[in-house]
């Protein structure tokens, strides 16, 4: 196993993970946590492949532009969880299903 | 410096007003907001004199200066933007910032409360704007960009009080009249597209030179005689400032536009847009064919007459102006087609002045006018009316100084700018009677009724501007509760015309000699008759200029007693009372009612073309609904029902069983699959992710 | 010794995702988000990537894990002591995001990456860093600031109360 392939297989692993959140729980909150390692999955990836394919620091500010999006994506997703709360009362989302109607 | 950079910024910074007072008027109103858009506009006045004073200092008649980028590039085809700044450029640019700054100025006071205080504000730095467009443009095409603002804008300022149905429909006139000049503008645009291939000026100017107009001509244009097509092309163009500068036929405009706030009228319909036309006429006058050039001298010639006929009658003070103001553009228009080229835009120039003067202290009279029957409650009376008004030569002593300095300058008596101008067109026009024999006008032997037409109106226009100063200043005060309230202007409204007052004596136009007889001055040194660059048979200049020196004083002597005379027959009639008016009207029955009805234009225009054509829609229309679709459309229709009611048995057979199986299908599916639509993003994800695996899974195996 | 620490913080990261995606603890999952941001930051130093790992451990444990945990403290009724969390499709869940998961793994071992024949060693990313930022990705730069700026106004807006 080099060295690349397992930070590609600790990233799938994040990234799976943070998949399964999403997708399973209810929480806001938690599948706010998901998207968050689905990010840092991409993070890894980014970096990893600017130091053992393309030798310089290009990914390391996609990277950086990442996490500052990861930022202001969790203020506003916050905000709106909270409208969420004061509208439900909770935050579980499968009980905002204006969609269905 | 170099100039075309300050022509730039002189622009701009009217579009910066605008689009502050768009975005942030409103909350600056009753916190001098305004200021910011006088101070912007007061910036460019001051960069139109530093402009003006290095023209001066360094007094060379052929100065230009060209910039320009390539705008659009479709292949063979450039359209370019550009600045030319020439000494027209400057002396145009002087003018509009004077007026435009002035016109600001005043108001801050003429406005004061109004509704739409701060948008009337940002509405003249766009109207400013696309008049500054218009003069700094070095082609014909970005003229045409800004010719269309300067119609916007004005449509916007005219009907600033568009509740008022008649400002509303005022401006929608404006609007439409002048559309109609600039199809044909359009037009002959798109002639100097076709045959020339470019808008610039002095490219354009050069192609017709050197024959390569002559040889462009082609193609739709096949077979056409390349001097017949340039006379077209200038005409077409010169339609746009038939519109824009209110000549007979499309002059019914600018009375309406009365209706807008009278410092609106100042700005636009005396002294700057509707010049915008004259000095379209100035830019392209290079290109004219003698032929052409005779259609425009008939034009502005019969104008400057037929307008003067009906300011005779007006009652409205500004009515009375607005007529005065078609008249002397048609005195512009006169010159520039008899090749009197310098007098022409001289006239613009000095007109600019005495005319903004005229309306803004109108204006003035008016604003007190309004005060006044405001603090009586009385708002039945026309505060316009001239029959209202009369003897406010005490009360309002400033105003009726530059009144009367304004009339005498319109007049062209001696000391005063309009006498320079004037004088110099009606030489003009004797010359090119006397002289010029090219042209269809001087061909067919009607070159007479040019002097014939600048003289008579010379005589209509002392005479009613002096009826129009008798009746306001002189005389008995018609309402004694309404003279009794009336007192002289504030100064934010007294300065400008006072300004404006200095600047129509003759002193400013004859330096550096003081003569104030005029004929020469920086004006003529530094503006050069532009030479024709039309090929075959141009309009002779040099006879013309010695034909116009020789009929320099005759026209002169001529001019003075005509000005005299009329100016007698309104003392005569107005001051002194020697004649009764009345007596005069009744006895001159059908022209006097013809005067006080416009001689019928607008009803000619309802009954001639506006009431024929809504007619001829009715018309088709009837024939579309009675013939076309009761018997073509019905018939068709009756025809396929006959073949439908066939088919139809067929149909519900055949055809239906097939659809009504595939509907049972697509039922039973739409059940099904109604159970995947949850409403939860989740699920949607899932299947997203079962997708993206089916993908994967296709793309391996 | 790097080696195994390499793997170390490897496991750590794997193990505390895990309980962040399947406890049913809230505030457990919470915590080991913390702790799987620290790891990561941990691989990125091991990548040579000193500024990033900064920038993970001030912004992601700082700034976006305190939001979290606001966000629950704010949104569930703190007299509850364990504050539990239920779960949808699970199986379902489970089954789709192995498939993906083997999917991903297969497609990186196998895809033949073109490796440098030796892996890049930088001393400090920071001064590179800086000199691109502000070099050929300044619009980048500034309009992601902002884009900043529009999220936090967005978020106090839609986070007021409405009044």
């Amino acid at each position: 196993m080099n060295a690349l392939s397992s930070y590609l297989i600790l990233s799938a692993l994040l990234f799976s993970l943070g998949l399964y959140t999403v997708i399973t729980r209810k929480n806001a909150v938690a599948i706010l946590m998901g998207i968050e390692l689905i990010l840092n999955a991409a993070n890894v990836n980014f970096i990893a492949f600017s130091k053992f394919v393309t030798h310089d620091v290009e990914g390391h500010l996609m990277a950086v532009f990442i996490i500052m999006l990861a930022a202001a994506e969790a203020a506003v997703a916050l905000a709106i969880i909270l409208n969420l709360y004061n509208d439900h009362g909770n935050i579980n989302v499968d009980e905002a299903n204006a969609l269905k109607r | 410096m170099p100039m075309v950079n300050l022509s730039i910024i002189i622009l701009v910074l009217p579009l910066i007003s605008f689009v502050f007072q768009m975005f942030f008027g409103r909350r600056l109103e009753g916190k001098k907001g305004e200021w910011i858009s006088i101070s912007l506009v007061l910036v460019t006045l001051l960069l139109a004199i530093i402009m003006f004073a290095s023209m001066l200092f360094d007094y060379q008649p052929d100065f230009r200066q060209e910039a320009q980028f390539t705008w659009l590039n479709l292949g063979s085809f450039q359209l370019e933007m550009g600045i030319l700044v020439d000494n027209i450029t400057i002396i145009m640019l002087l003018v509009v910032a004077i007026i435009s700054g002035l016109v600001h100025i005043y108001s801050v006071e003429y406005m004061k409360g109004d509704v739409r205080y701060s948008r009337y504000f940002g509405f003249l730095g766009i109207f400013t704007f696309s008049m500054y467009g218009i003069t700094v443009a070095n082609n014909l095409f970005m003229i045409y960009c800004f010719w269309e603002l300067v119609g916007l804008s004005s449509y916007l300022l005219i009907g600033h009080w568009w509740e008022k149905k008649s400002a509303a429909d005022a401006g929608k006139k404006a609007f439409i009249v002048n559309r109609i000049g600039d199809i044909g503008m359009f037009m002959g645009l798109l002639i100097v597209a076709t045959v020339a291939g470019t808008f610039n000026y002095e490219l354009l100017f050069e192609r017709i030179g050197n024959g390569a107009w002559a040889a462009g001509v082609g193609g739709l244009f096949g077979g056409v005689d390349p001097s017949t097509l340039l006379t077209w092309a200038g005409v077409l163009i010169f339609m746009g400032a038939i519109g824009k500068s209110a000549q007979f036929p499309l002059h019914v405009w600018l009375p309406d536009a009365m209706e807008g706030p009278t410092p609106v009228s100042a700005l636009i319909h005396a002294a700057t847009m509707v010049a915008a036309g004259v000095y379209l006429t100035v830019r392209i006058f290079p290109m004219l064919t003698p032929d052409a050039m005779s259609f425009i001298a008939l034009i502005g010639g019969f104008t400057a007459f037929f307008a003067a006929t009906i300011a005779i009658t007006q009652n409205d003070i500004k009515k009375v102006l607005a007529y005065s103001t078609v008249s002397q553009l048609g005195y512009m228009i006169m010159a520039l087609g008899t090749g009197a080229y310098v007098a022409g835009f001289f006239h613009l120039v000095t007109h600019a002045m005495f005319k903004g003067l005229l309306f803004l202290a109108s204006g003035s009279v008016i604003h007190m006018m309004h005060h006044s029957l405001h603090k009586l409650g009385d708002h039945e009376t026309d505060a316009q009316d001239m029959r209202n008004m009369g003897g406010l030569r005490t009360k309002m002593p400033i105003t009726y100084t530059v009144f009367l300095i304004a009339s005498l300058s319109i007049s062209g008596i001696p000391l005063f700018s309009g006498f320079l101008s004037k004088d110099a067109i009606l030489a003009g026009t004797w010359a090119y009677a006397a002289h010029i024999h090219d042209g269809w006008l001087a061909q067919a032997h009607l070159g007479w009724l040019l002097p014939f037409f600048g003289f008579s109106a010379a005589l209509i226009t002392a005479f009613y501007m002096f009826r129009l100063i008798f009746m306001t200043f002189h005389g008995e005060p018609k309402n004694k509760a309404v003279f009794d309230n009336m007192h002289e202007a504030p100064k934010l409204i007294t300065v400008p015309i006072m300004v404006l007052g200095a600047l129509s004596t003759w002193i400013f136009f004859t330096l550096p000699s003081f003569n104030p007889l005029g004929g020469e001055g920086w004006f003529q040194h530094l503006v050069e008759q532009a030479k024709s660059v039309v090929p075959v048979g141009a309009f002779d200049a040099e006879t013309f200029a010695h034909g116009l020196h020789a009929a320099h004083y005759p026209a002169m002597y001529t001019s003075l007693i005509v000005a005299g005379l009329g100016i007698g027959l309104a003392v005569l009639i107005y001051l002194l009372r020697e004649i009764d008016p009345e007596k005069i009207a009744t006895r001159l029955g059908v022209l006097y009612r013809g005067s006080l009805n416009k001689w019928y234009m607008d009803e000619i225009y309802l009954h001639g073309i506006i009431r024929p054509f809504l007619k001829g829609c009715g018309a088709v229309a009837t024939f579309d609904m009675e013939i076309y679709d009761h018997y073509v459309i019905d018939g068709v229709g009756r025809r396929v029902k006959s073949l439908a009611t066939g088919t139809g048995v067929a149909d519900d057979l055949v055809v239906d069983g097939a659809v009504n199986l595939f509907g049972i299908i697509f039922q039973w599916l739409g059940w099904t699959l109604k159970f995947v639509q949850t409403g939860k993003i989740q699920n949607y994800l899932i299947y997203v992710l079962i997708g993206v695996l089916m993908v994967y899974l296709i793309n391996v195996f | 010794m790097g080696e195994v620490i390499f793997w170390v913080i490897w496991a750590l990261v794997a193990v505390s995702a895990m309980i962040v995606a399947f406890s049913k603890n809230l505030v457990y999952s919470v915590f080991s988000l913390l702790a799987t941001f620290v790891g990561v930051a941990g691989i990125y130093i091991f990548l040579n990537a000193d500024f990033l790992a900064v920038t993970q451990i001030v912004i992601y444990v700082g700034g976006i894990l305190v939001l979290l945990v606001f966000g629950i403290m704010l949104t569930n009724r703190i007299v509850v002591a364990r504050i539990t969390q239920s779960s949808l499709q699970r199986t379902t869940g489970l089954v789709v995001v192995g498939a993906i998961f083997l999917v991903l793994v297969l497609t990186m071992l196998e895809q033949p990456w073109p490796l440098a024949e030796s892996a890049a060693e930088f001393d400090s990313t920071v001064d590179k860093i800086g000199r691109l930022l502000f070099g050929d990705y300044l619009i980048l730069f500034e309009v992601a600031s902002v884009l900043l700026l529009g999220a936090l106004i967005g978020a106090a807006t839609l986070a007021r109360k409405e009044s």
